[in-house]
């Protein structure tokens, strides 16, 4: 029985060994202490090689009996299918309660490397151990700065957990954290999932105080009953984001291939995702994007959305985007169009989508913010258009009159404006517990701008586009009417 | 080995969940045909009725729009002709023309990995091609019939439409969660198929029903 220590002692590990450490660069063995060394991770790290051959200048073992006692809690295990049996018994003798296996060459390839999985899976049952994978590329636990794996990036630590079919996937969502910087806090790859799968590693997020939304790649499941029932009590708890491969014809061949499990009927496992509240994305991007969201967000109370746009034809289409979503535009009530009219000139809009038709000052921006966050009608606020000043002051400060003409001077004011233009929006959404989407391409295009530098600051997520960020919060909007359906009837 | 139940079999047995039918019945010959439709008034539909037939309408073994008692006889007569011997025919349903231009499809399938699961979508001719089809899994709760309601997207034909009423999604939903209580108490259930579900008068009707079980399970 898998236990809360087993995961403990996989994401959280005190000590660490690499099982088959290599002295060649290109090889797992070497990669994984290379990631491991290279972190920060403040557990001490062994690491065996059968020849005792020193490793990134560090001396091995022999084999697993020669480290000592009841110190290490996990091993890194990248050594030939055929000696892990062995492996993992001296292993268990050490006192090690979590396996994350590397080695390829079991169920993935034919019938003889499912019978060594059944095999191994059978054994560490009976050590007491979790195995993750075989055929995984490793996990990461940015609490214990610890890079356990076999491809890059280390993400900056956040809250978002990451569970995947596939070890590829893992890298796709890291790295768009490490651009977003919206962090991850643990993340794993379950390979074979021969003992445990990605539903097992849901529950253990959704009660990690580190982890507020879980993050899966999937390409299918064994068992769909006991899936669905398991993830709905994870959703119960804790916001889940999924995109599944094999999705279509032709994605489900290649997915039989790829994990030997079968894929099922797509409008089946949409269908499940809703009815057990889980947010189902179409792409790696979108995914990224409502896990972000959920991550860093207050959830909306209601469907009624405002959007705040420096100029018109961002607030155009953001306002197109939310047609087939659950989210309305709200009509601005008549006390909230008088306080605008107080603060800007009259040609602004004078509804929703509020467009200040570039009539902001540097004091007016702020307080329309302000006032469109905080009031009562509205439950969320898109904000487009930030940035726009300090890209501006990008091209000068790179231009040849730089610093000279009063460039250095007018530069600083754009970065500064923008900087404060996010933090006002923020710092009114963190107040009145409401969210607040700040979107920009500025975010892909430019992340060193003043406003996506001052979004990142605030460990919020700069949205790629208004399209997206109104996508994230209409998935947002739908759990919370989820929640709410089992309030409802239970009050019945 | 699976095998269907009669249409006649299997509106009995699915109104006992709650699934609502037009009023029928079921003809041994065509003077009881002639009696029910003189009582019904109006156009008839007439259809061959047996265990074993499950294509009907392309047999032939459908008549619609059926006028006057002579019409009537001749073709439930007609039908009863048609009927082959492994058919099991049992004898002609009748029932009065439903009138509505919004067709639904609704039932039951079981998947090989999420076992069984309601579905409801677009019907009518044009329903593969256009594909408005939403699935959950059974058992459903009343939050999730209405979520597959509103995950169709056809949403403007539950409106009022071209003259007809809007549609009672309350019934809607009833006769989902109908579907999805059926599922779970029929024994060895492999489908149920409701095509089409007519909307009359703004409520869901089924004209037509077929219940697929194990062949063990059969009962007779």
């Amino acid at each position: 029985m898998i236990s809360t220590e087993h995961f403990t002692a996989l994401f959280d590990p005190r000590a660490i060994v690499v099982a088959g450490a290599s002295t060649h660069p290109g090889k797992f063995g070497f990669v994984a202490l290379h990631n491991i060394l290279s972190c920060g991770y403040s557990g001490e790290v062994f690491a065996t090689n059968r020849e005792r051959a020193e490793v990134l200048g560090r001396s091995t073992f022999a084999d697993l009996t020669e480290i000592p006692d009841g110190v290490v809690d996990l091993v890194f295990v990248c050594t030939p299918a055929a000696s892990n049996p062995e492996l993992l018994r001296q292993a268990a003798s050490k006192g090690i309660r979590a396996a994350f296996i590397a080695s390829a060459g079991y169920g993935e390839s034919g019938e003889d490397g499912r019978r060594l999985q059944s095999d191994l899976v059978d054994l560490a049952n009976e050590l007491d151990m979790v195995i993750v994978g075989p055929n995984g590329q490793g996990l990461i636990s940015t609490p214990s700065s610890l890079c356990a794996q076999i491809v890059a990036p280390f993400p900056p630590a956040g809250r978002i957990g990451i569970a995947s079919q596939s070890g590829n996937f893992v890298s796709s969502f890291m790295n768009l954290s490490r651009q977003s910087g919206v962090g991850v806090s643990r993340a794993i790859s379950v390979g074979n999932a021969a003992q445990v799968g990605v539903i097992d590693m849901l529950e253990y997020y959704a009660d990690d105080p580190e982890t507020a939304v879980g993050l899966v790649y999937l390409e299918g499941v064994p068992d769909g009953r006991e899936f669905a029932k398991r993830l709905e009590a994870v959703c119960r708890r804790m916001p889940v984001v999924i995109v599944k491969g094999g999705a279509s014809g032709s994605g489900a061949k290649a997915a039989a291939s790829h994990t030997g499990s079968l894929a099922t009927d797509d409008r089946v496992f949409d269908g499940m995702c809703r009815q057990v509240g889980a947010s189902r994305a179409s792409s790696v991007a979108e995914a990224f994007d409502l896990a972000a969201a959920f991550a860093t967000l207050p959830a909306p109370s209601g469907p009624r959305l405002a959007i705040v746009t420096t100029v018109g034809g961002w607030g155009v289409l953001a306002a197109d985007a939310t047609s087939n979503t659950s989210l309305e535009l709200v009509d601005l009530p008549d006390d909230l169009r008088t306080t605008l009219d107080g603060l800007l000139p009259p040609r602004w809009s004078r509804n929703n989508p509020i467009d200040l038709a570039g009539g902001e000052t540097k004091d007016t921006v702020p307080a329309v913010l302000d006032a469109v966050v905080r009031h009562l009608d509205v439950d969320a606020t898109l904000v487009l258009g930030m940035g726009i000043q300090s890209n501006q002051g990008r091209l000068e400060r790179e231009g040849p009159f730089y610093p000279d003409h009063g460039l250095e001077r007018i530069v600083a004011f754009h970065d500064r404006q923008d900087s404060r233009y996010v933090e006002v929006a923020l710092a009114a959404s963190a107040a009145s517990n409401k969210p607040v989407l700040i979107a920009s391409e500025l975010a892909v295009a430019d992340p060193s701008n003043a406003a996506v530098s001052a979004v990142r600051e605030a460990d919020r997520y700069c949205f790629p586009s208004a399209e997206r960020a109104v996508k994230a919060l209409h998935f947002m909007y739908e759990r919370e009417r989820w929640l709410a359906s089992f309030a409802s009837e239970s009050s019945n | 080995m699976s095998t269907t139940l009669s249409e006649s079999d299997s509106k009995t047995l699915l109104s006992g969940f709650g699934v609502r039918f037009l009023p029928e019945s079921l003809a041994t010959g065509p003077a009881d045909a002639v009696a029910f439709a003189a009582q019904c008034g109006g156009p008839m539909a007439l259809k061959l009725c047996g265990a074993n037939i499950a294509h009907k309408s392309e047999r032939g073994l459908v008549h619609l729009g059926v006028v006057g008692a002579d019409a009537v006889s001749r073709s439930c007569q007609e039908l009863l002709d048609a009927a082959r011997p492994e058919d099991n025919a049992t004898g002609v349903l009748i029932a009065p023309m439903a009138i509505g231009l919004r067709e639904f499809i609704a039932g039951i399938s079981v998947d090989p990995v999420f076992g069984p699961t309601v579905v409801f979508g677009l019907g009518g001719v044009l329903a593969e091609a256009i594909a408005d089809v939403t699935v959950r899994l059974a058992p459903l709760r009343r939050y999730d019939a209405f979520d597959m309601l509103h995950s169709l997207r056809s949403q403007s034909l539950f409106g009022p439409f071209r003259g007809e009423p809007a549609v009672d999604l309350e019934a809607l939903a009833d006769l989902l969660c109908a579907l999805s209580a059926a599922s779970s108490q029929i024994e060895g259930l492999i489908s149920i198929d409701l095509n089409p579900v007519m909307i009359v008068d703004g409520s869901p009707v089924a004209l037509d029903a077929l219940v697929e079980v194990t062949a063990a399970d059969v009962v007779s």
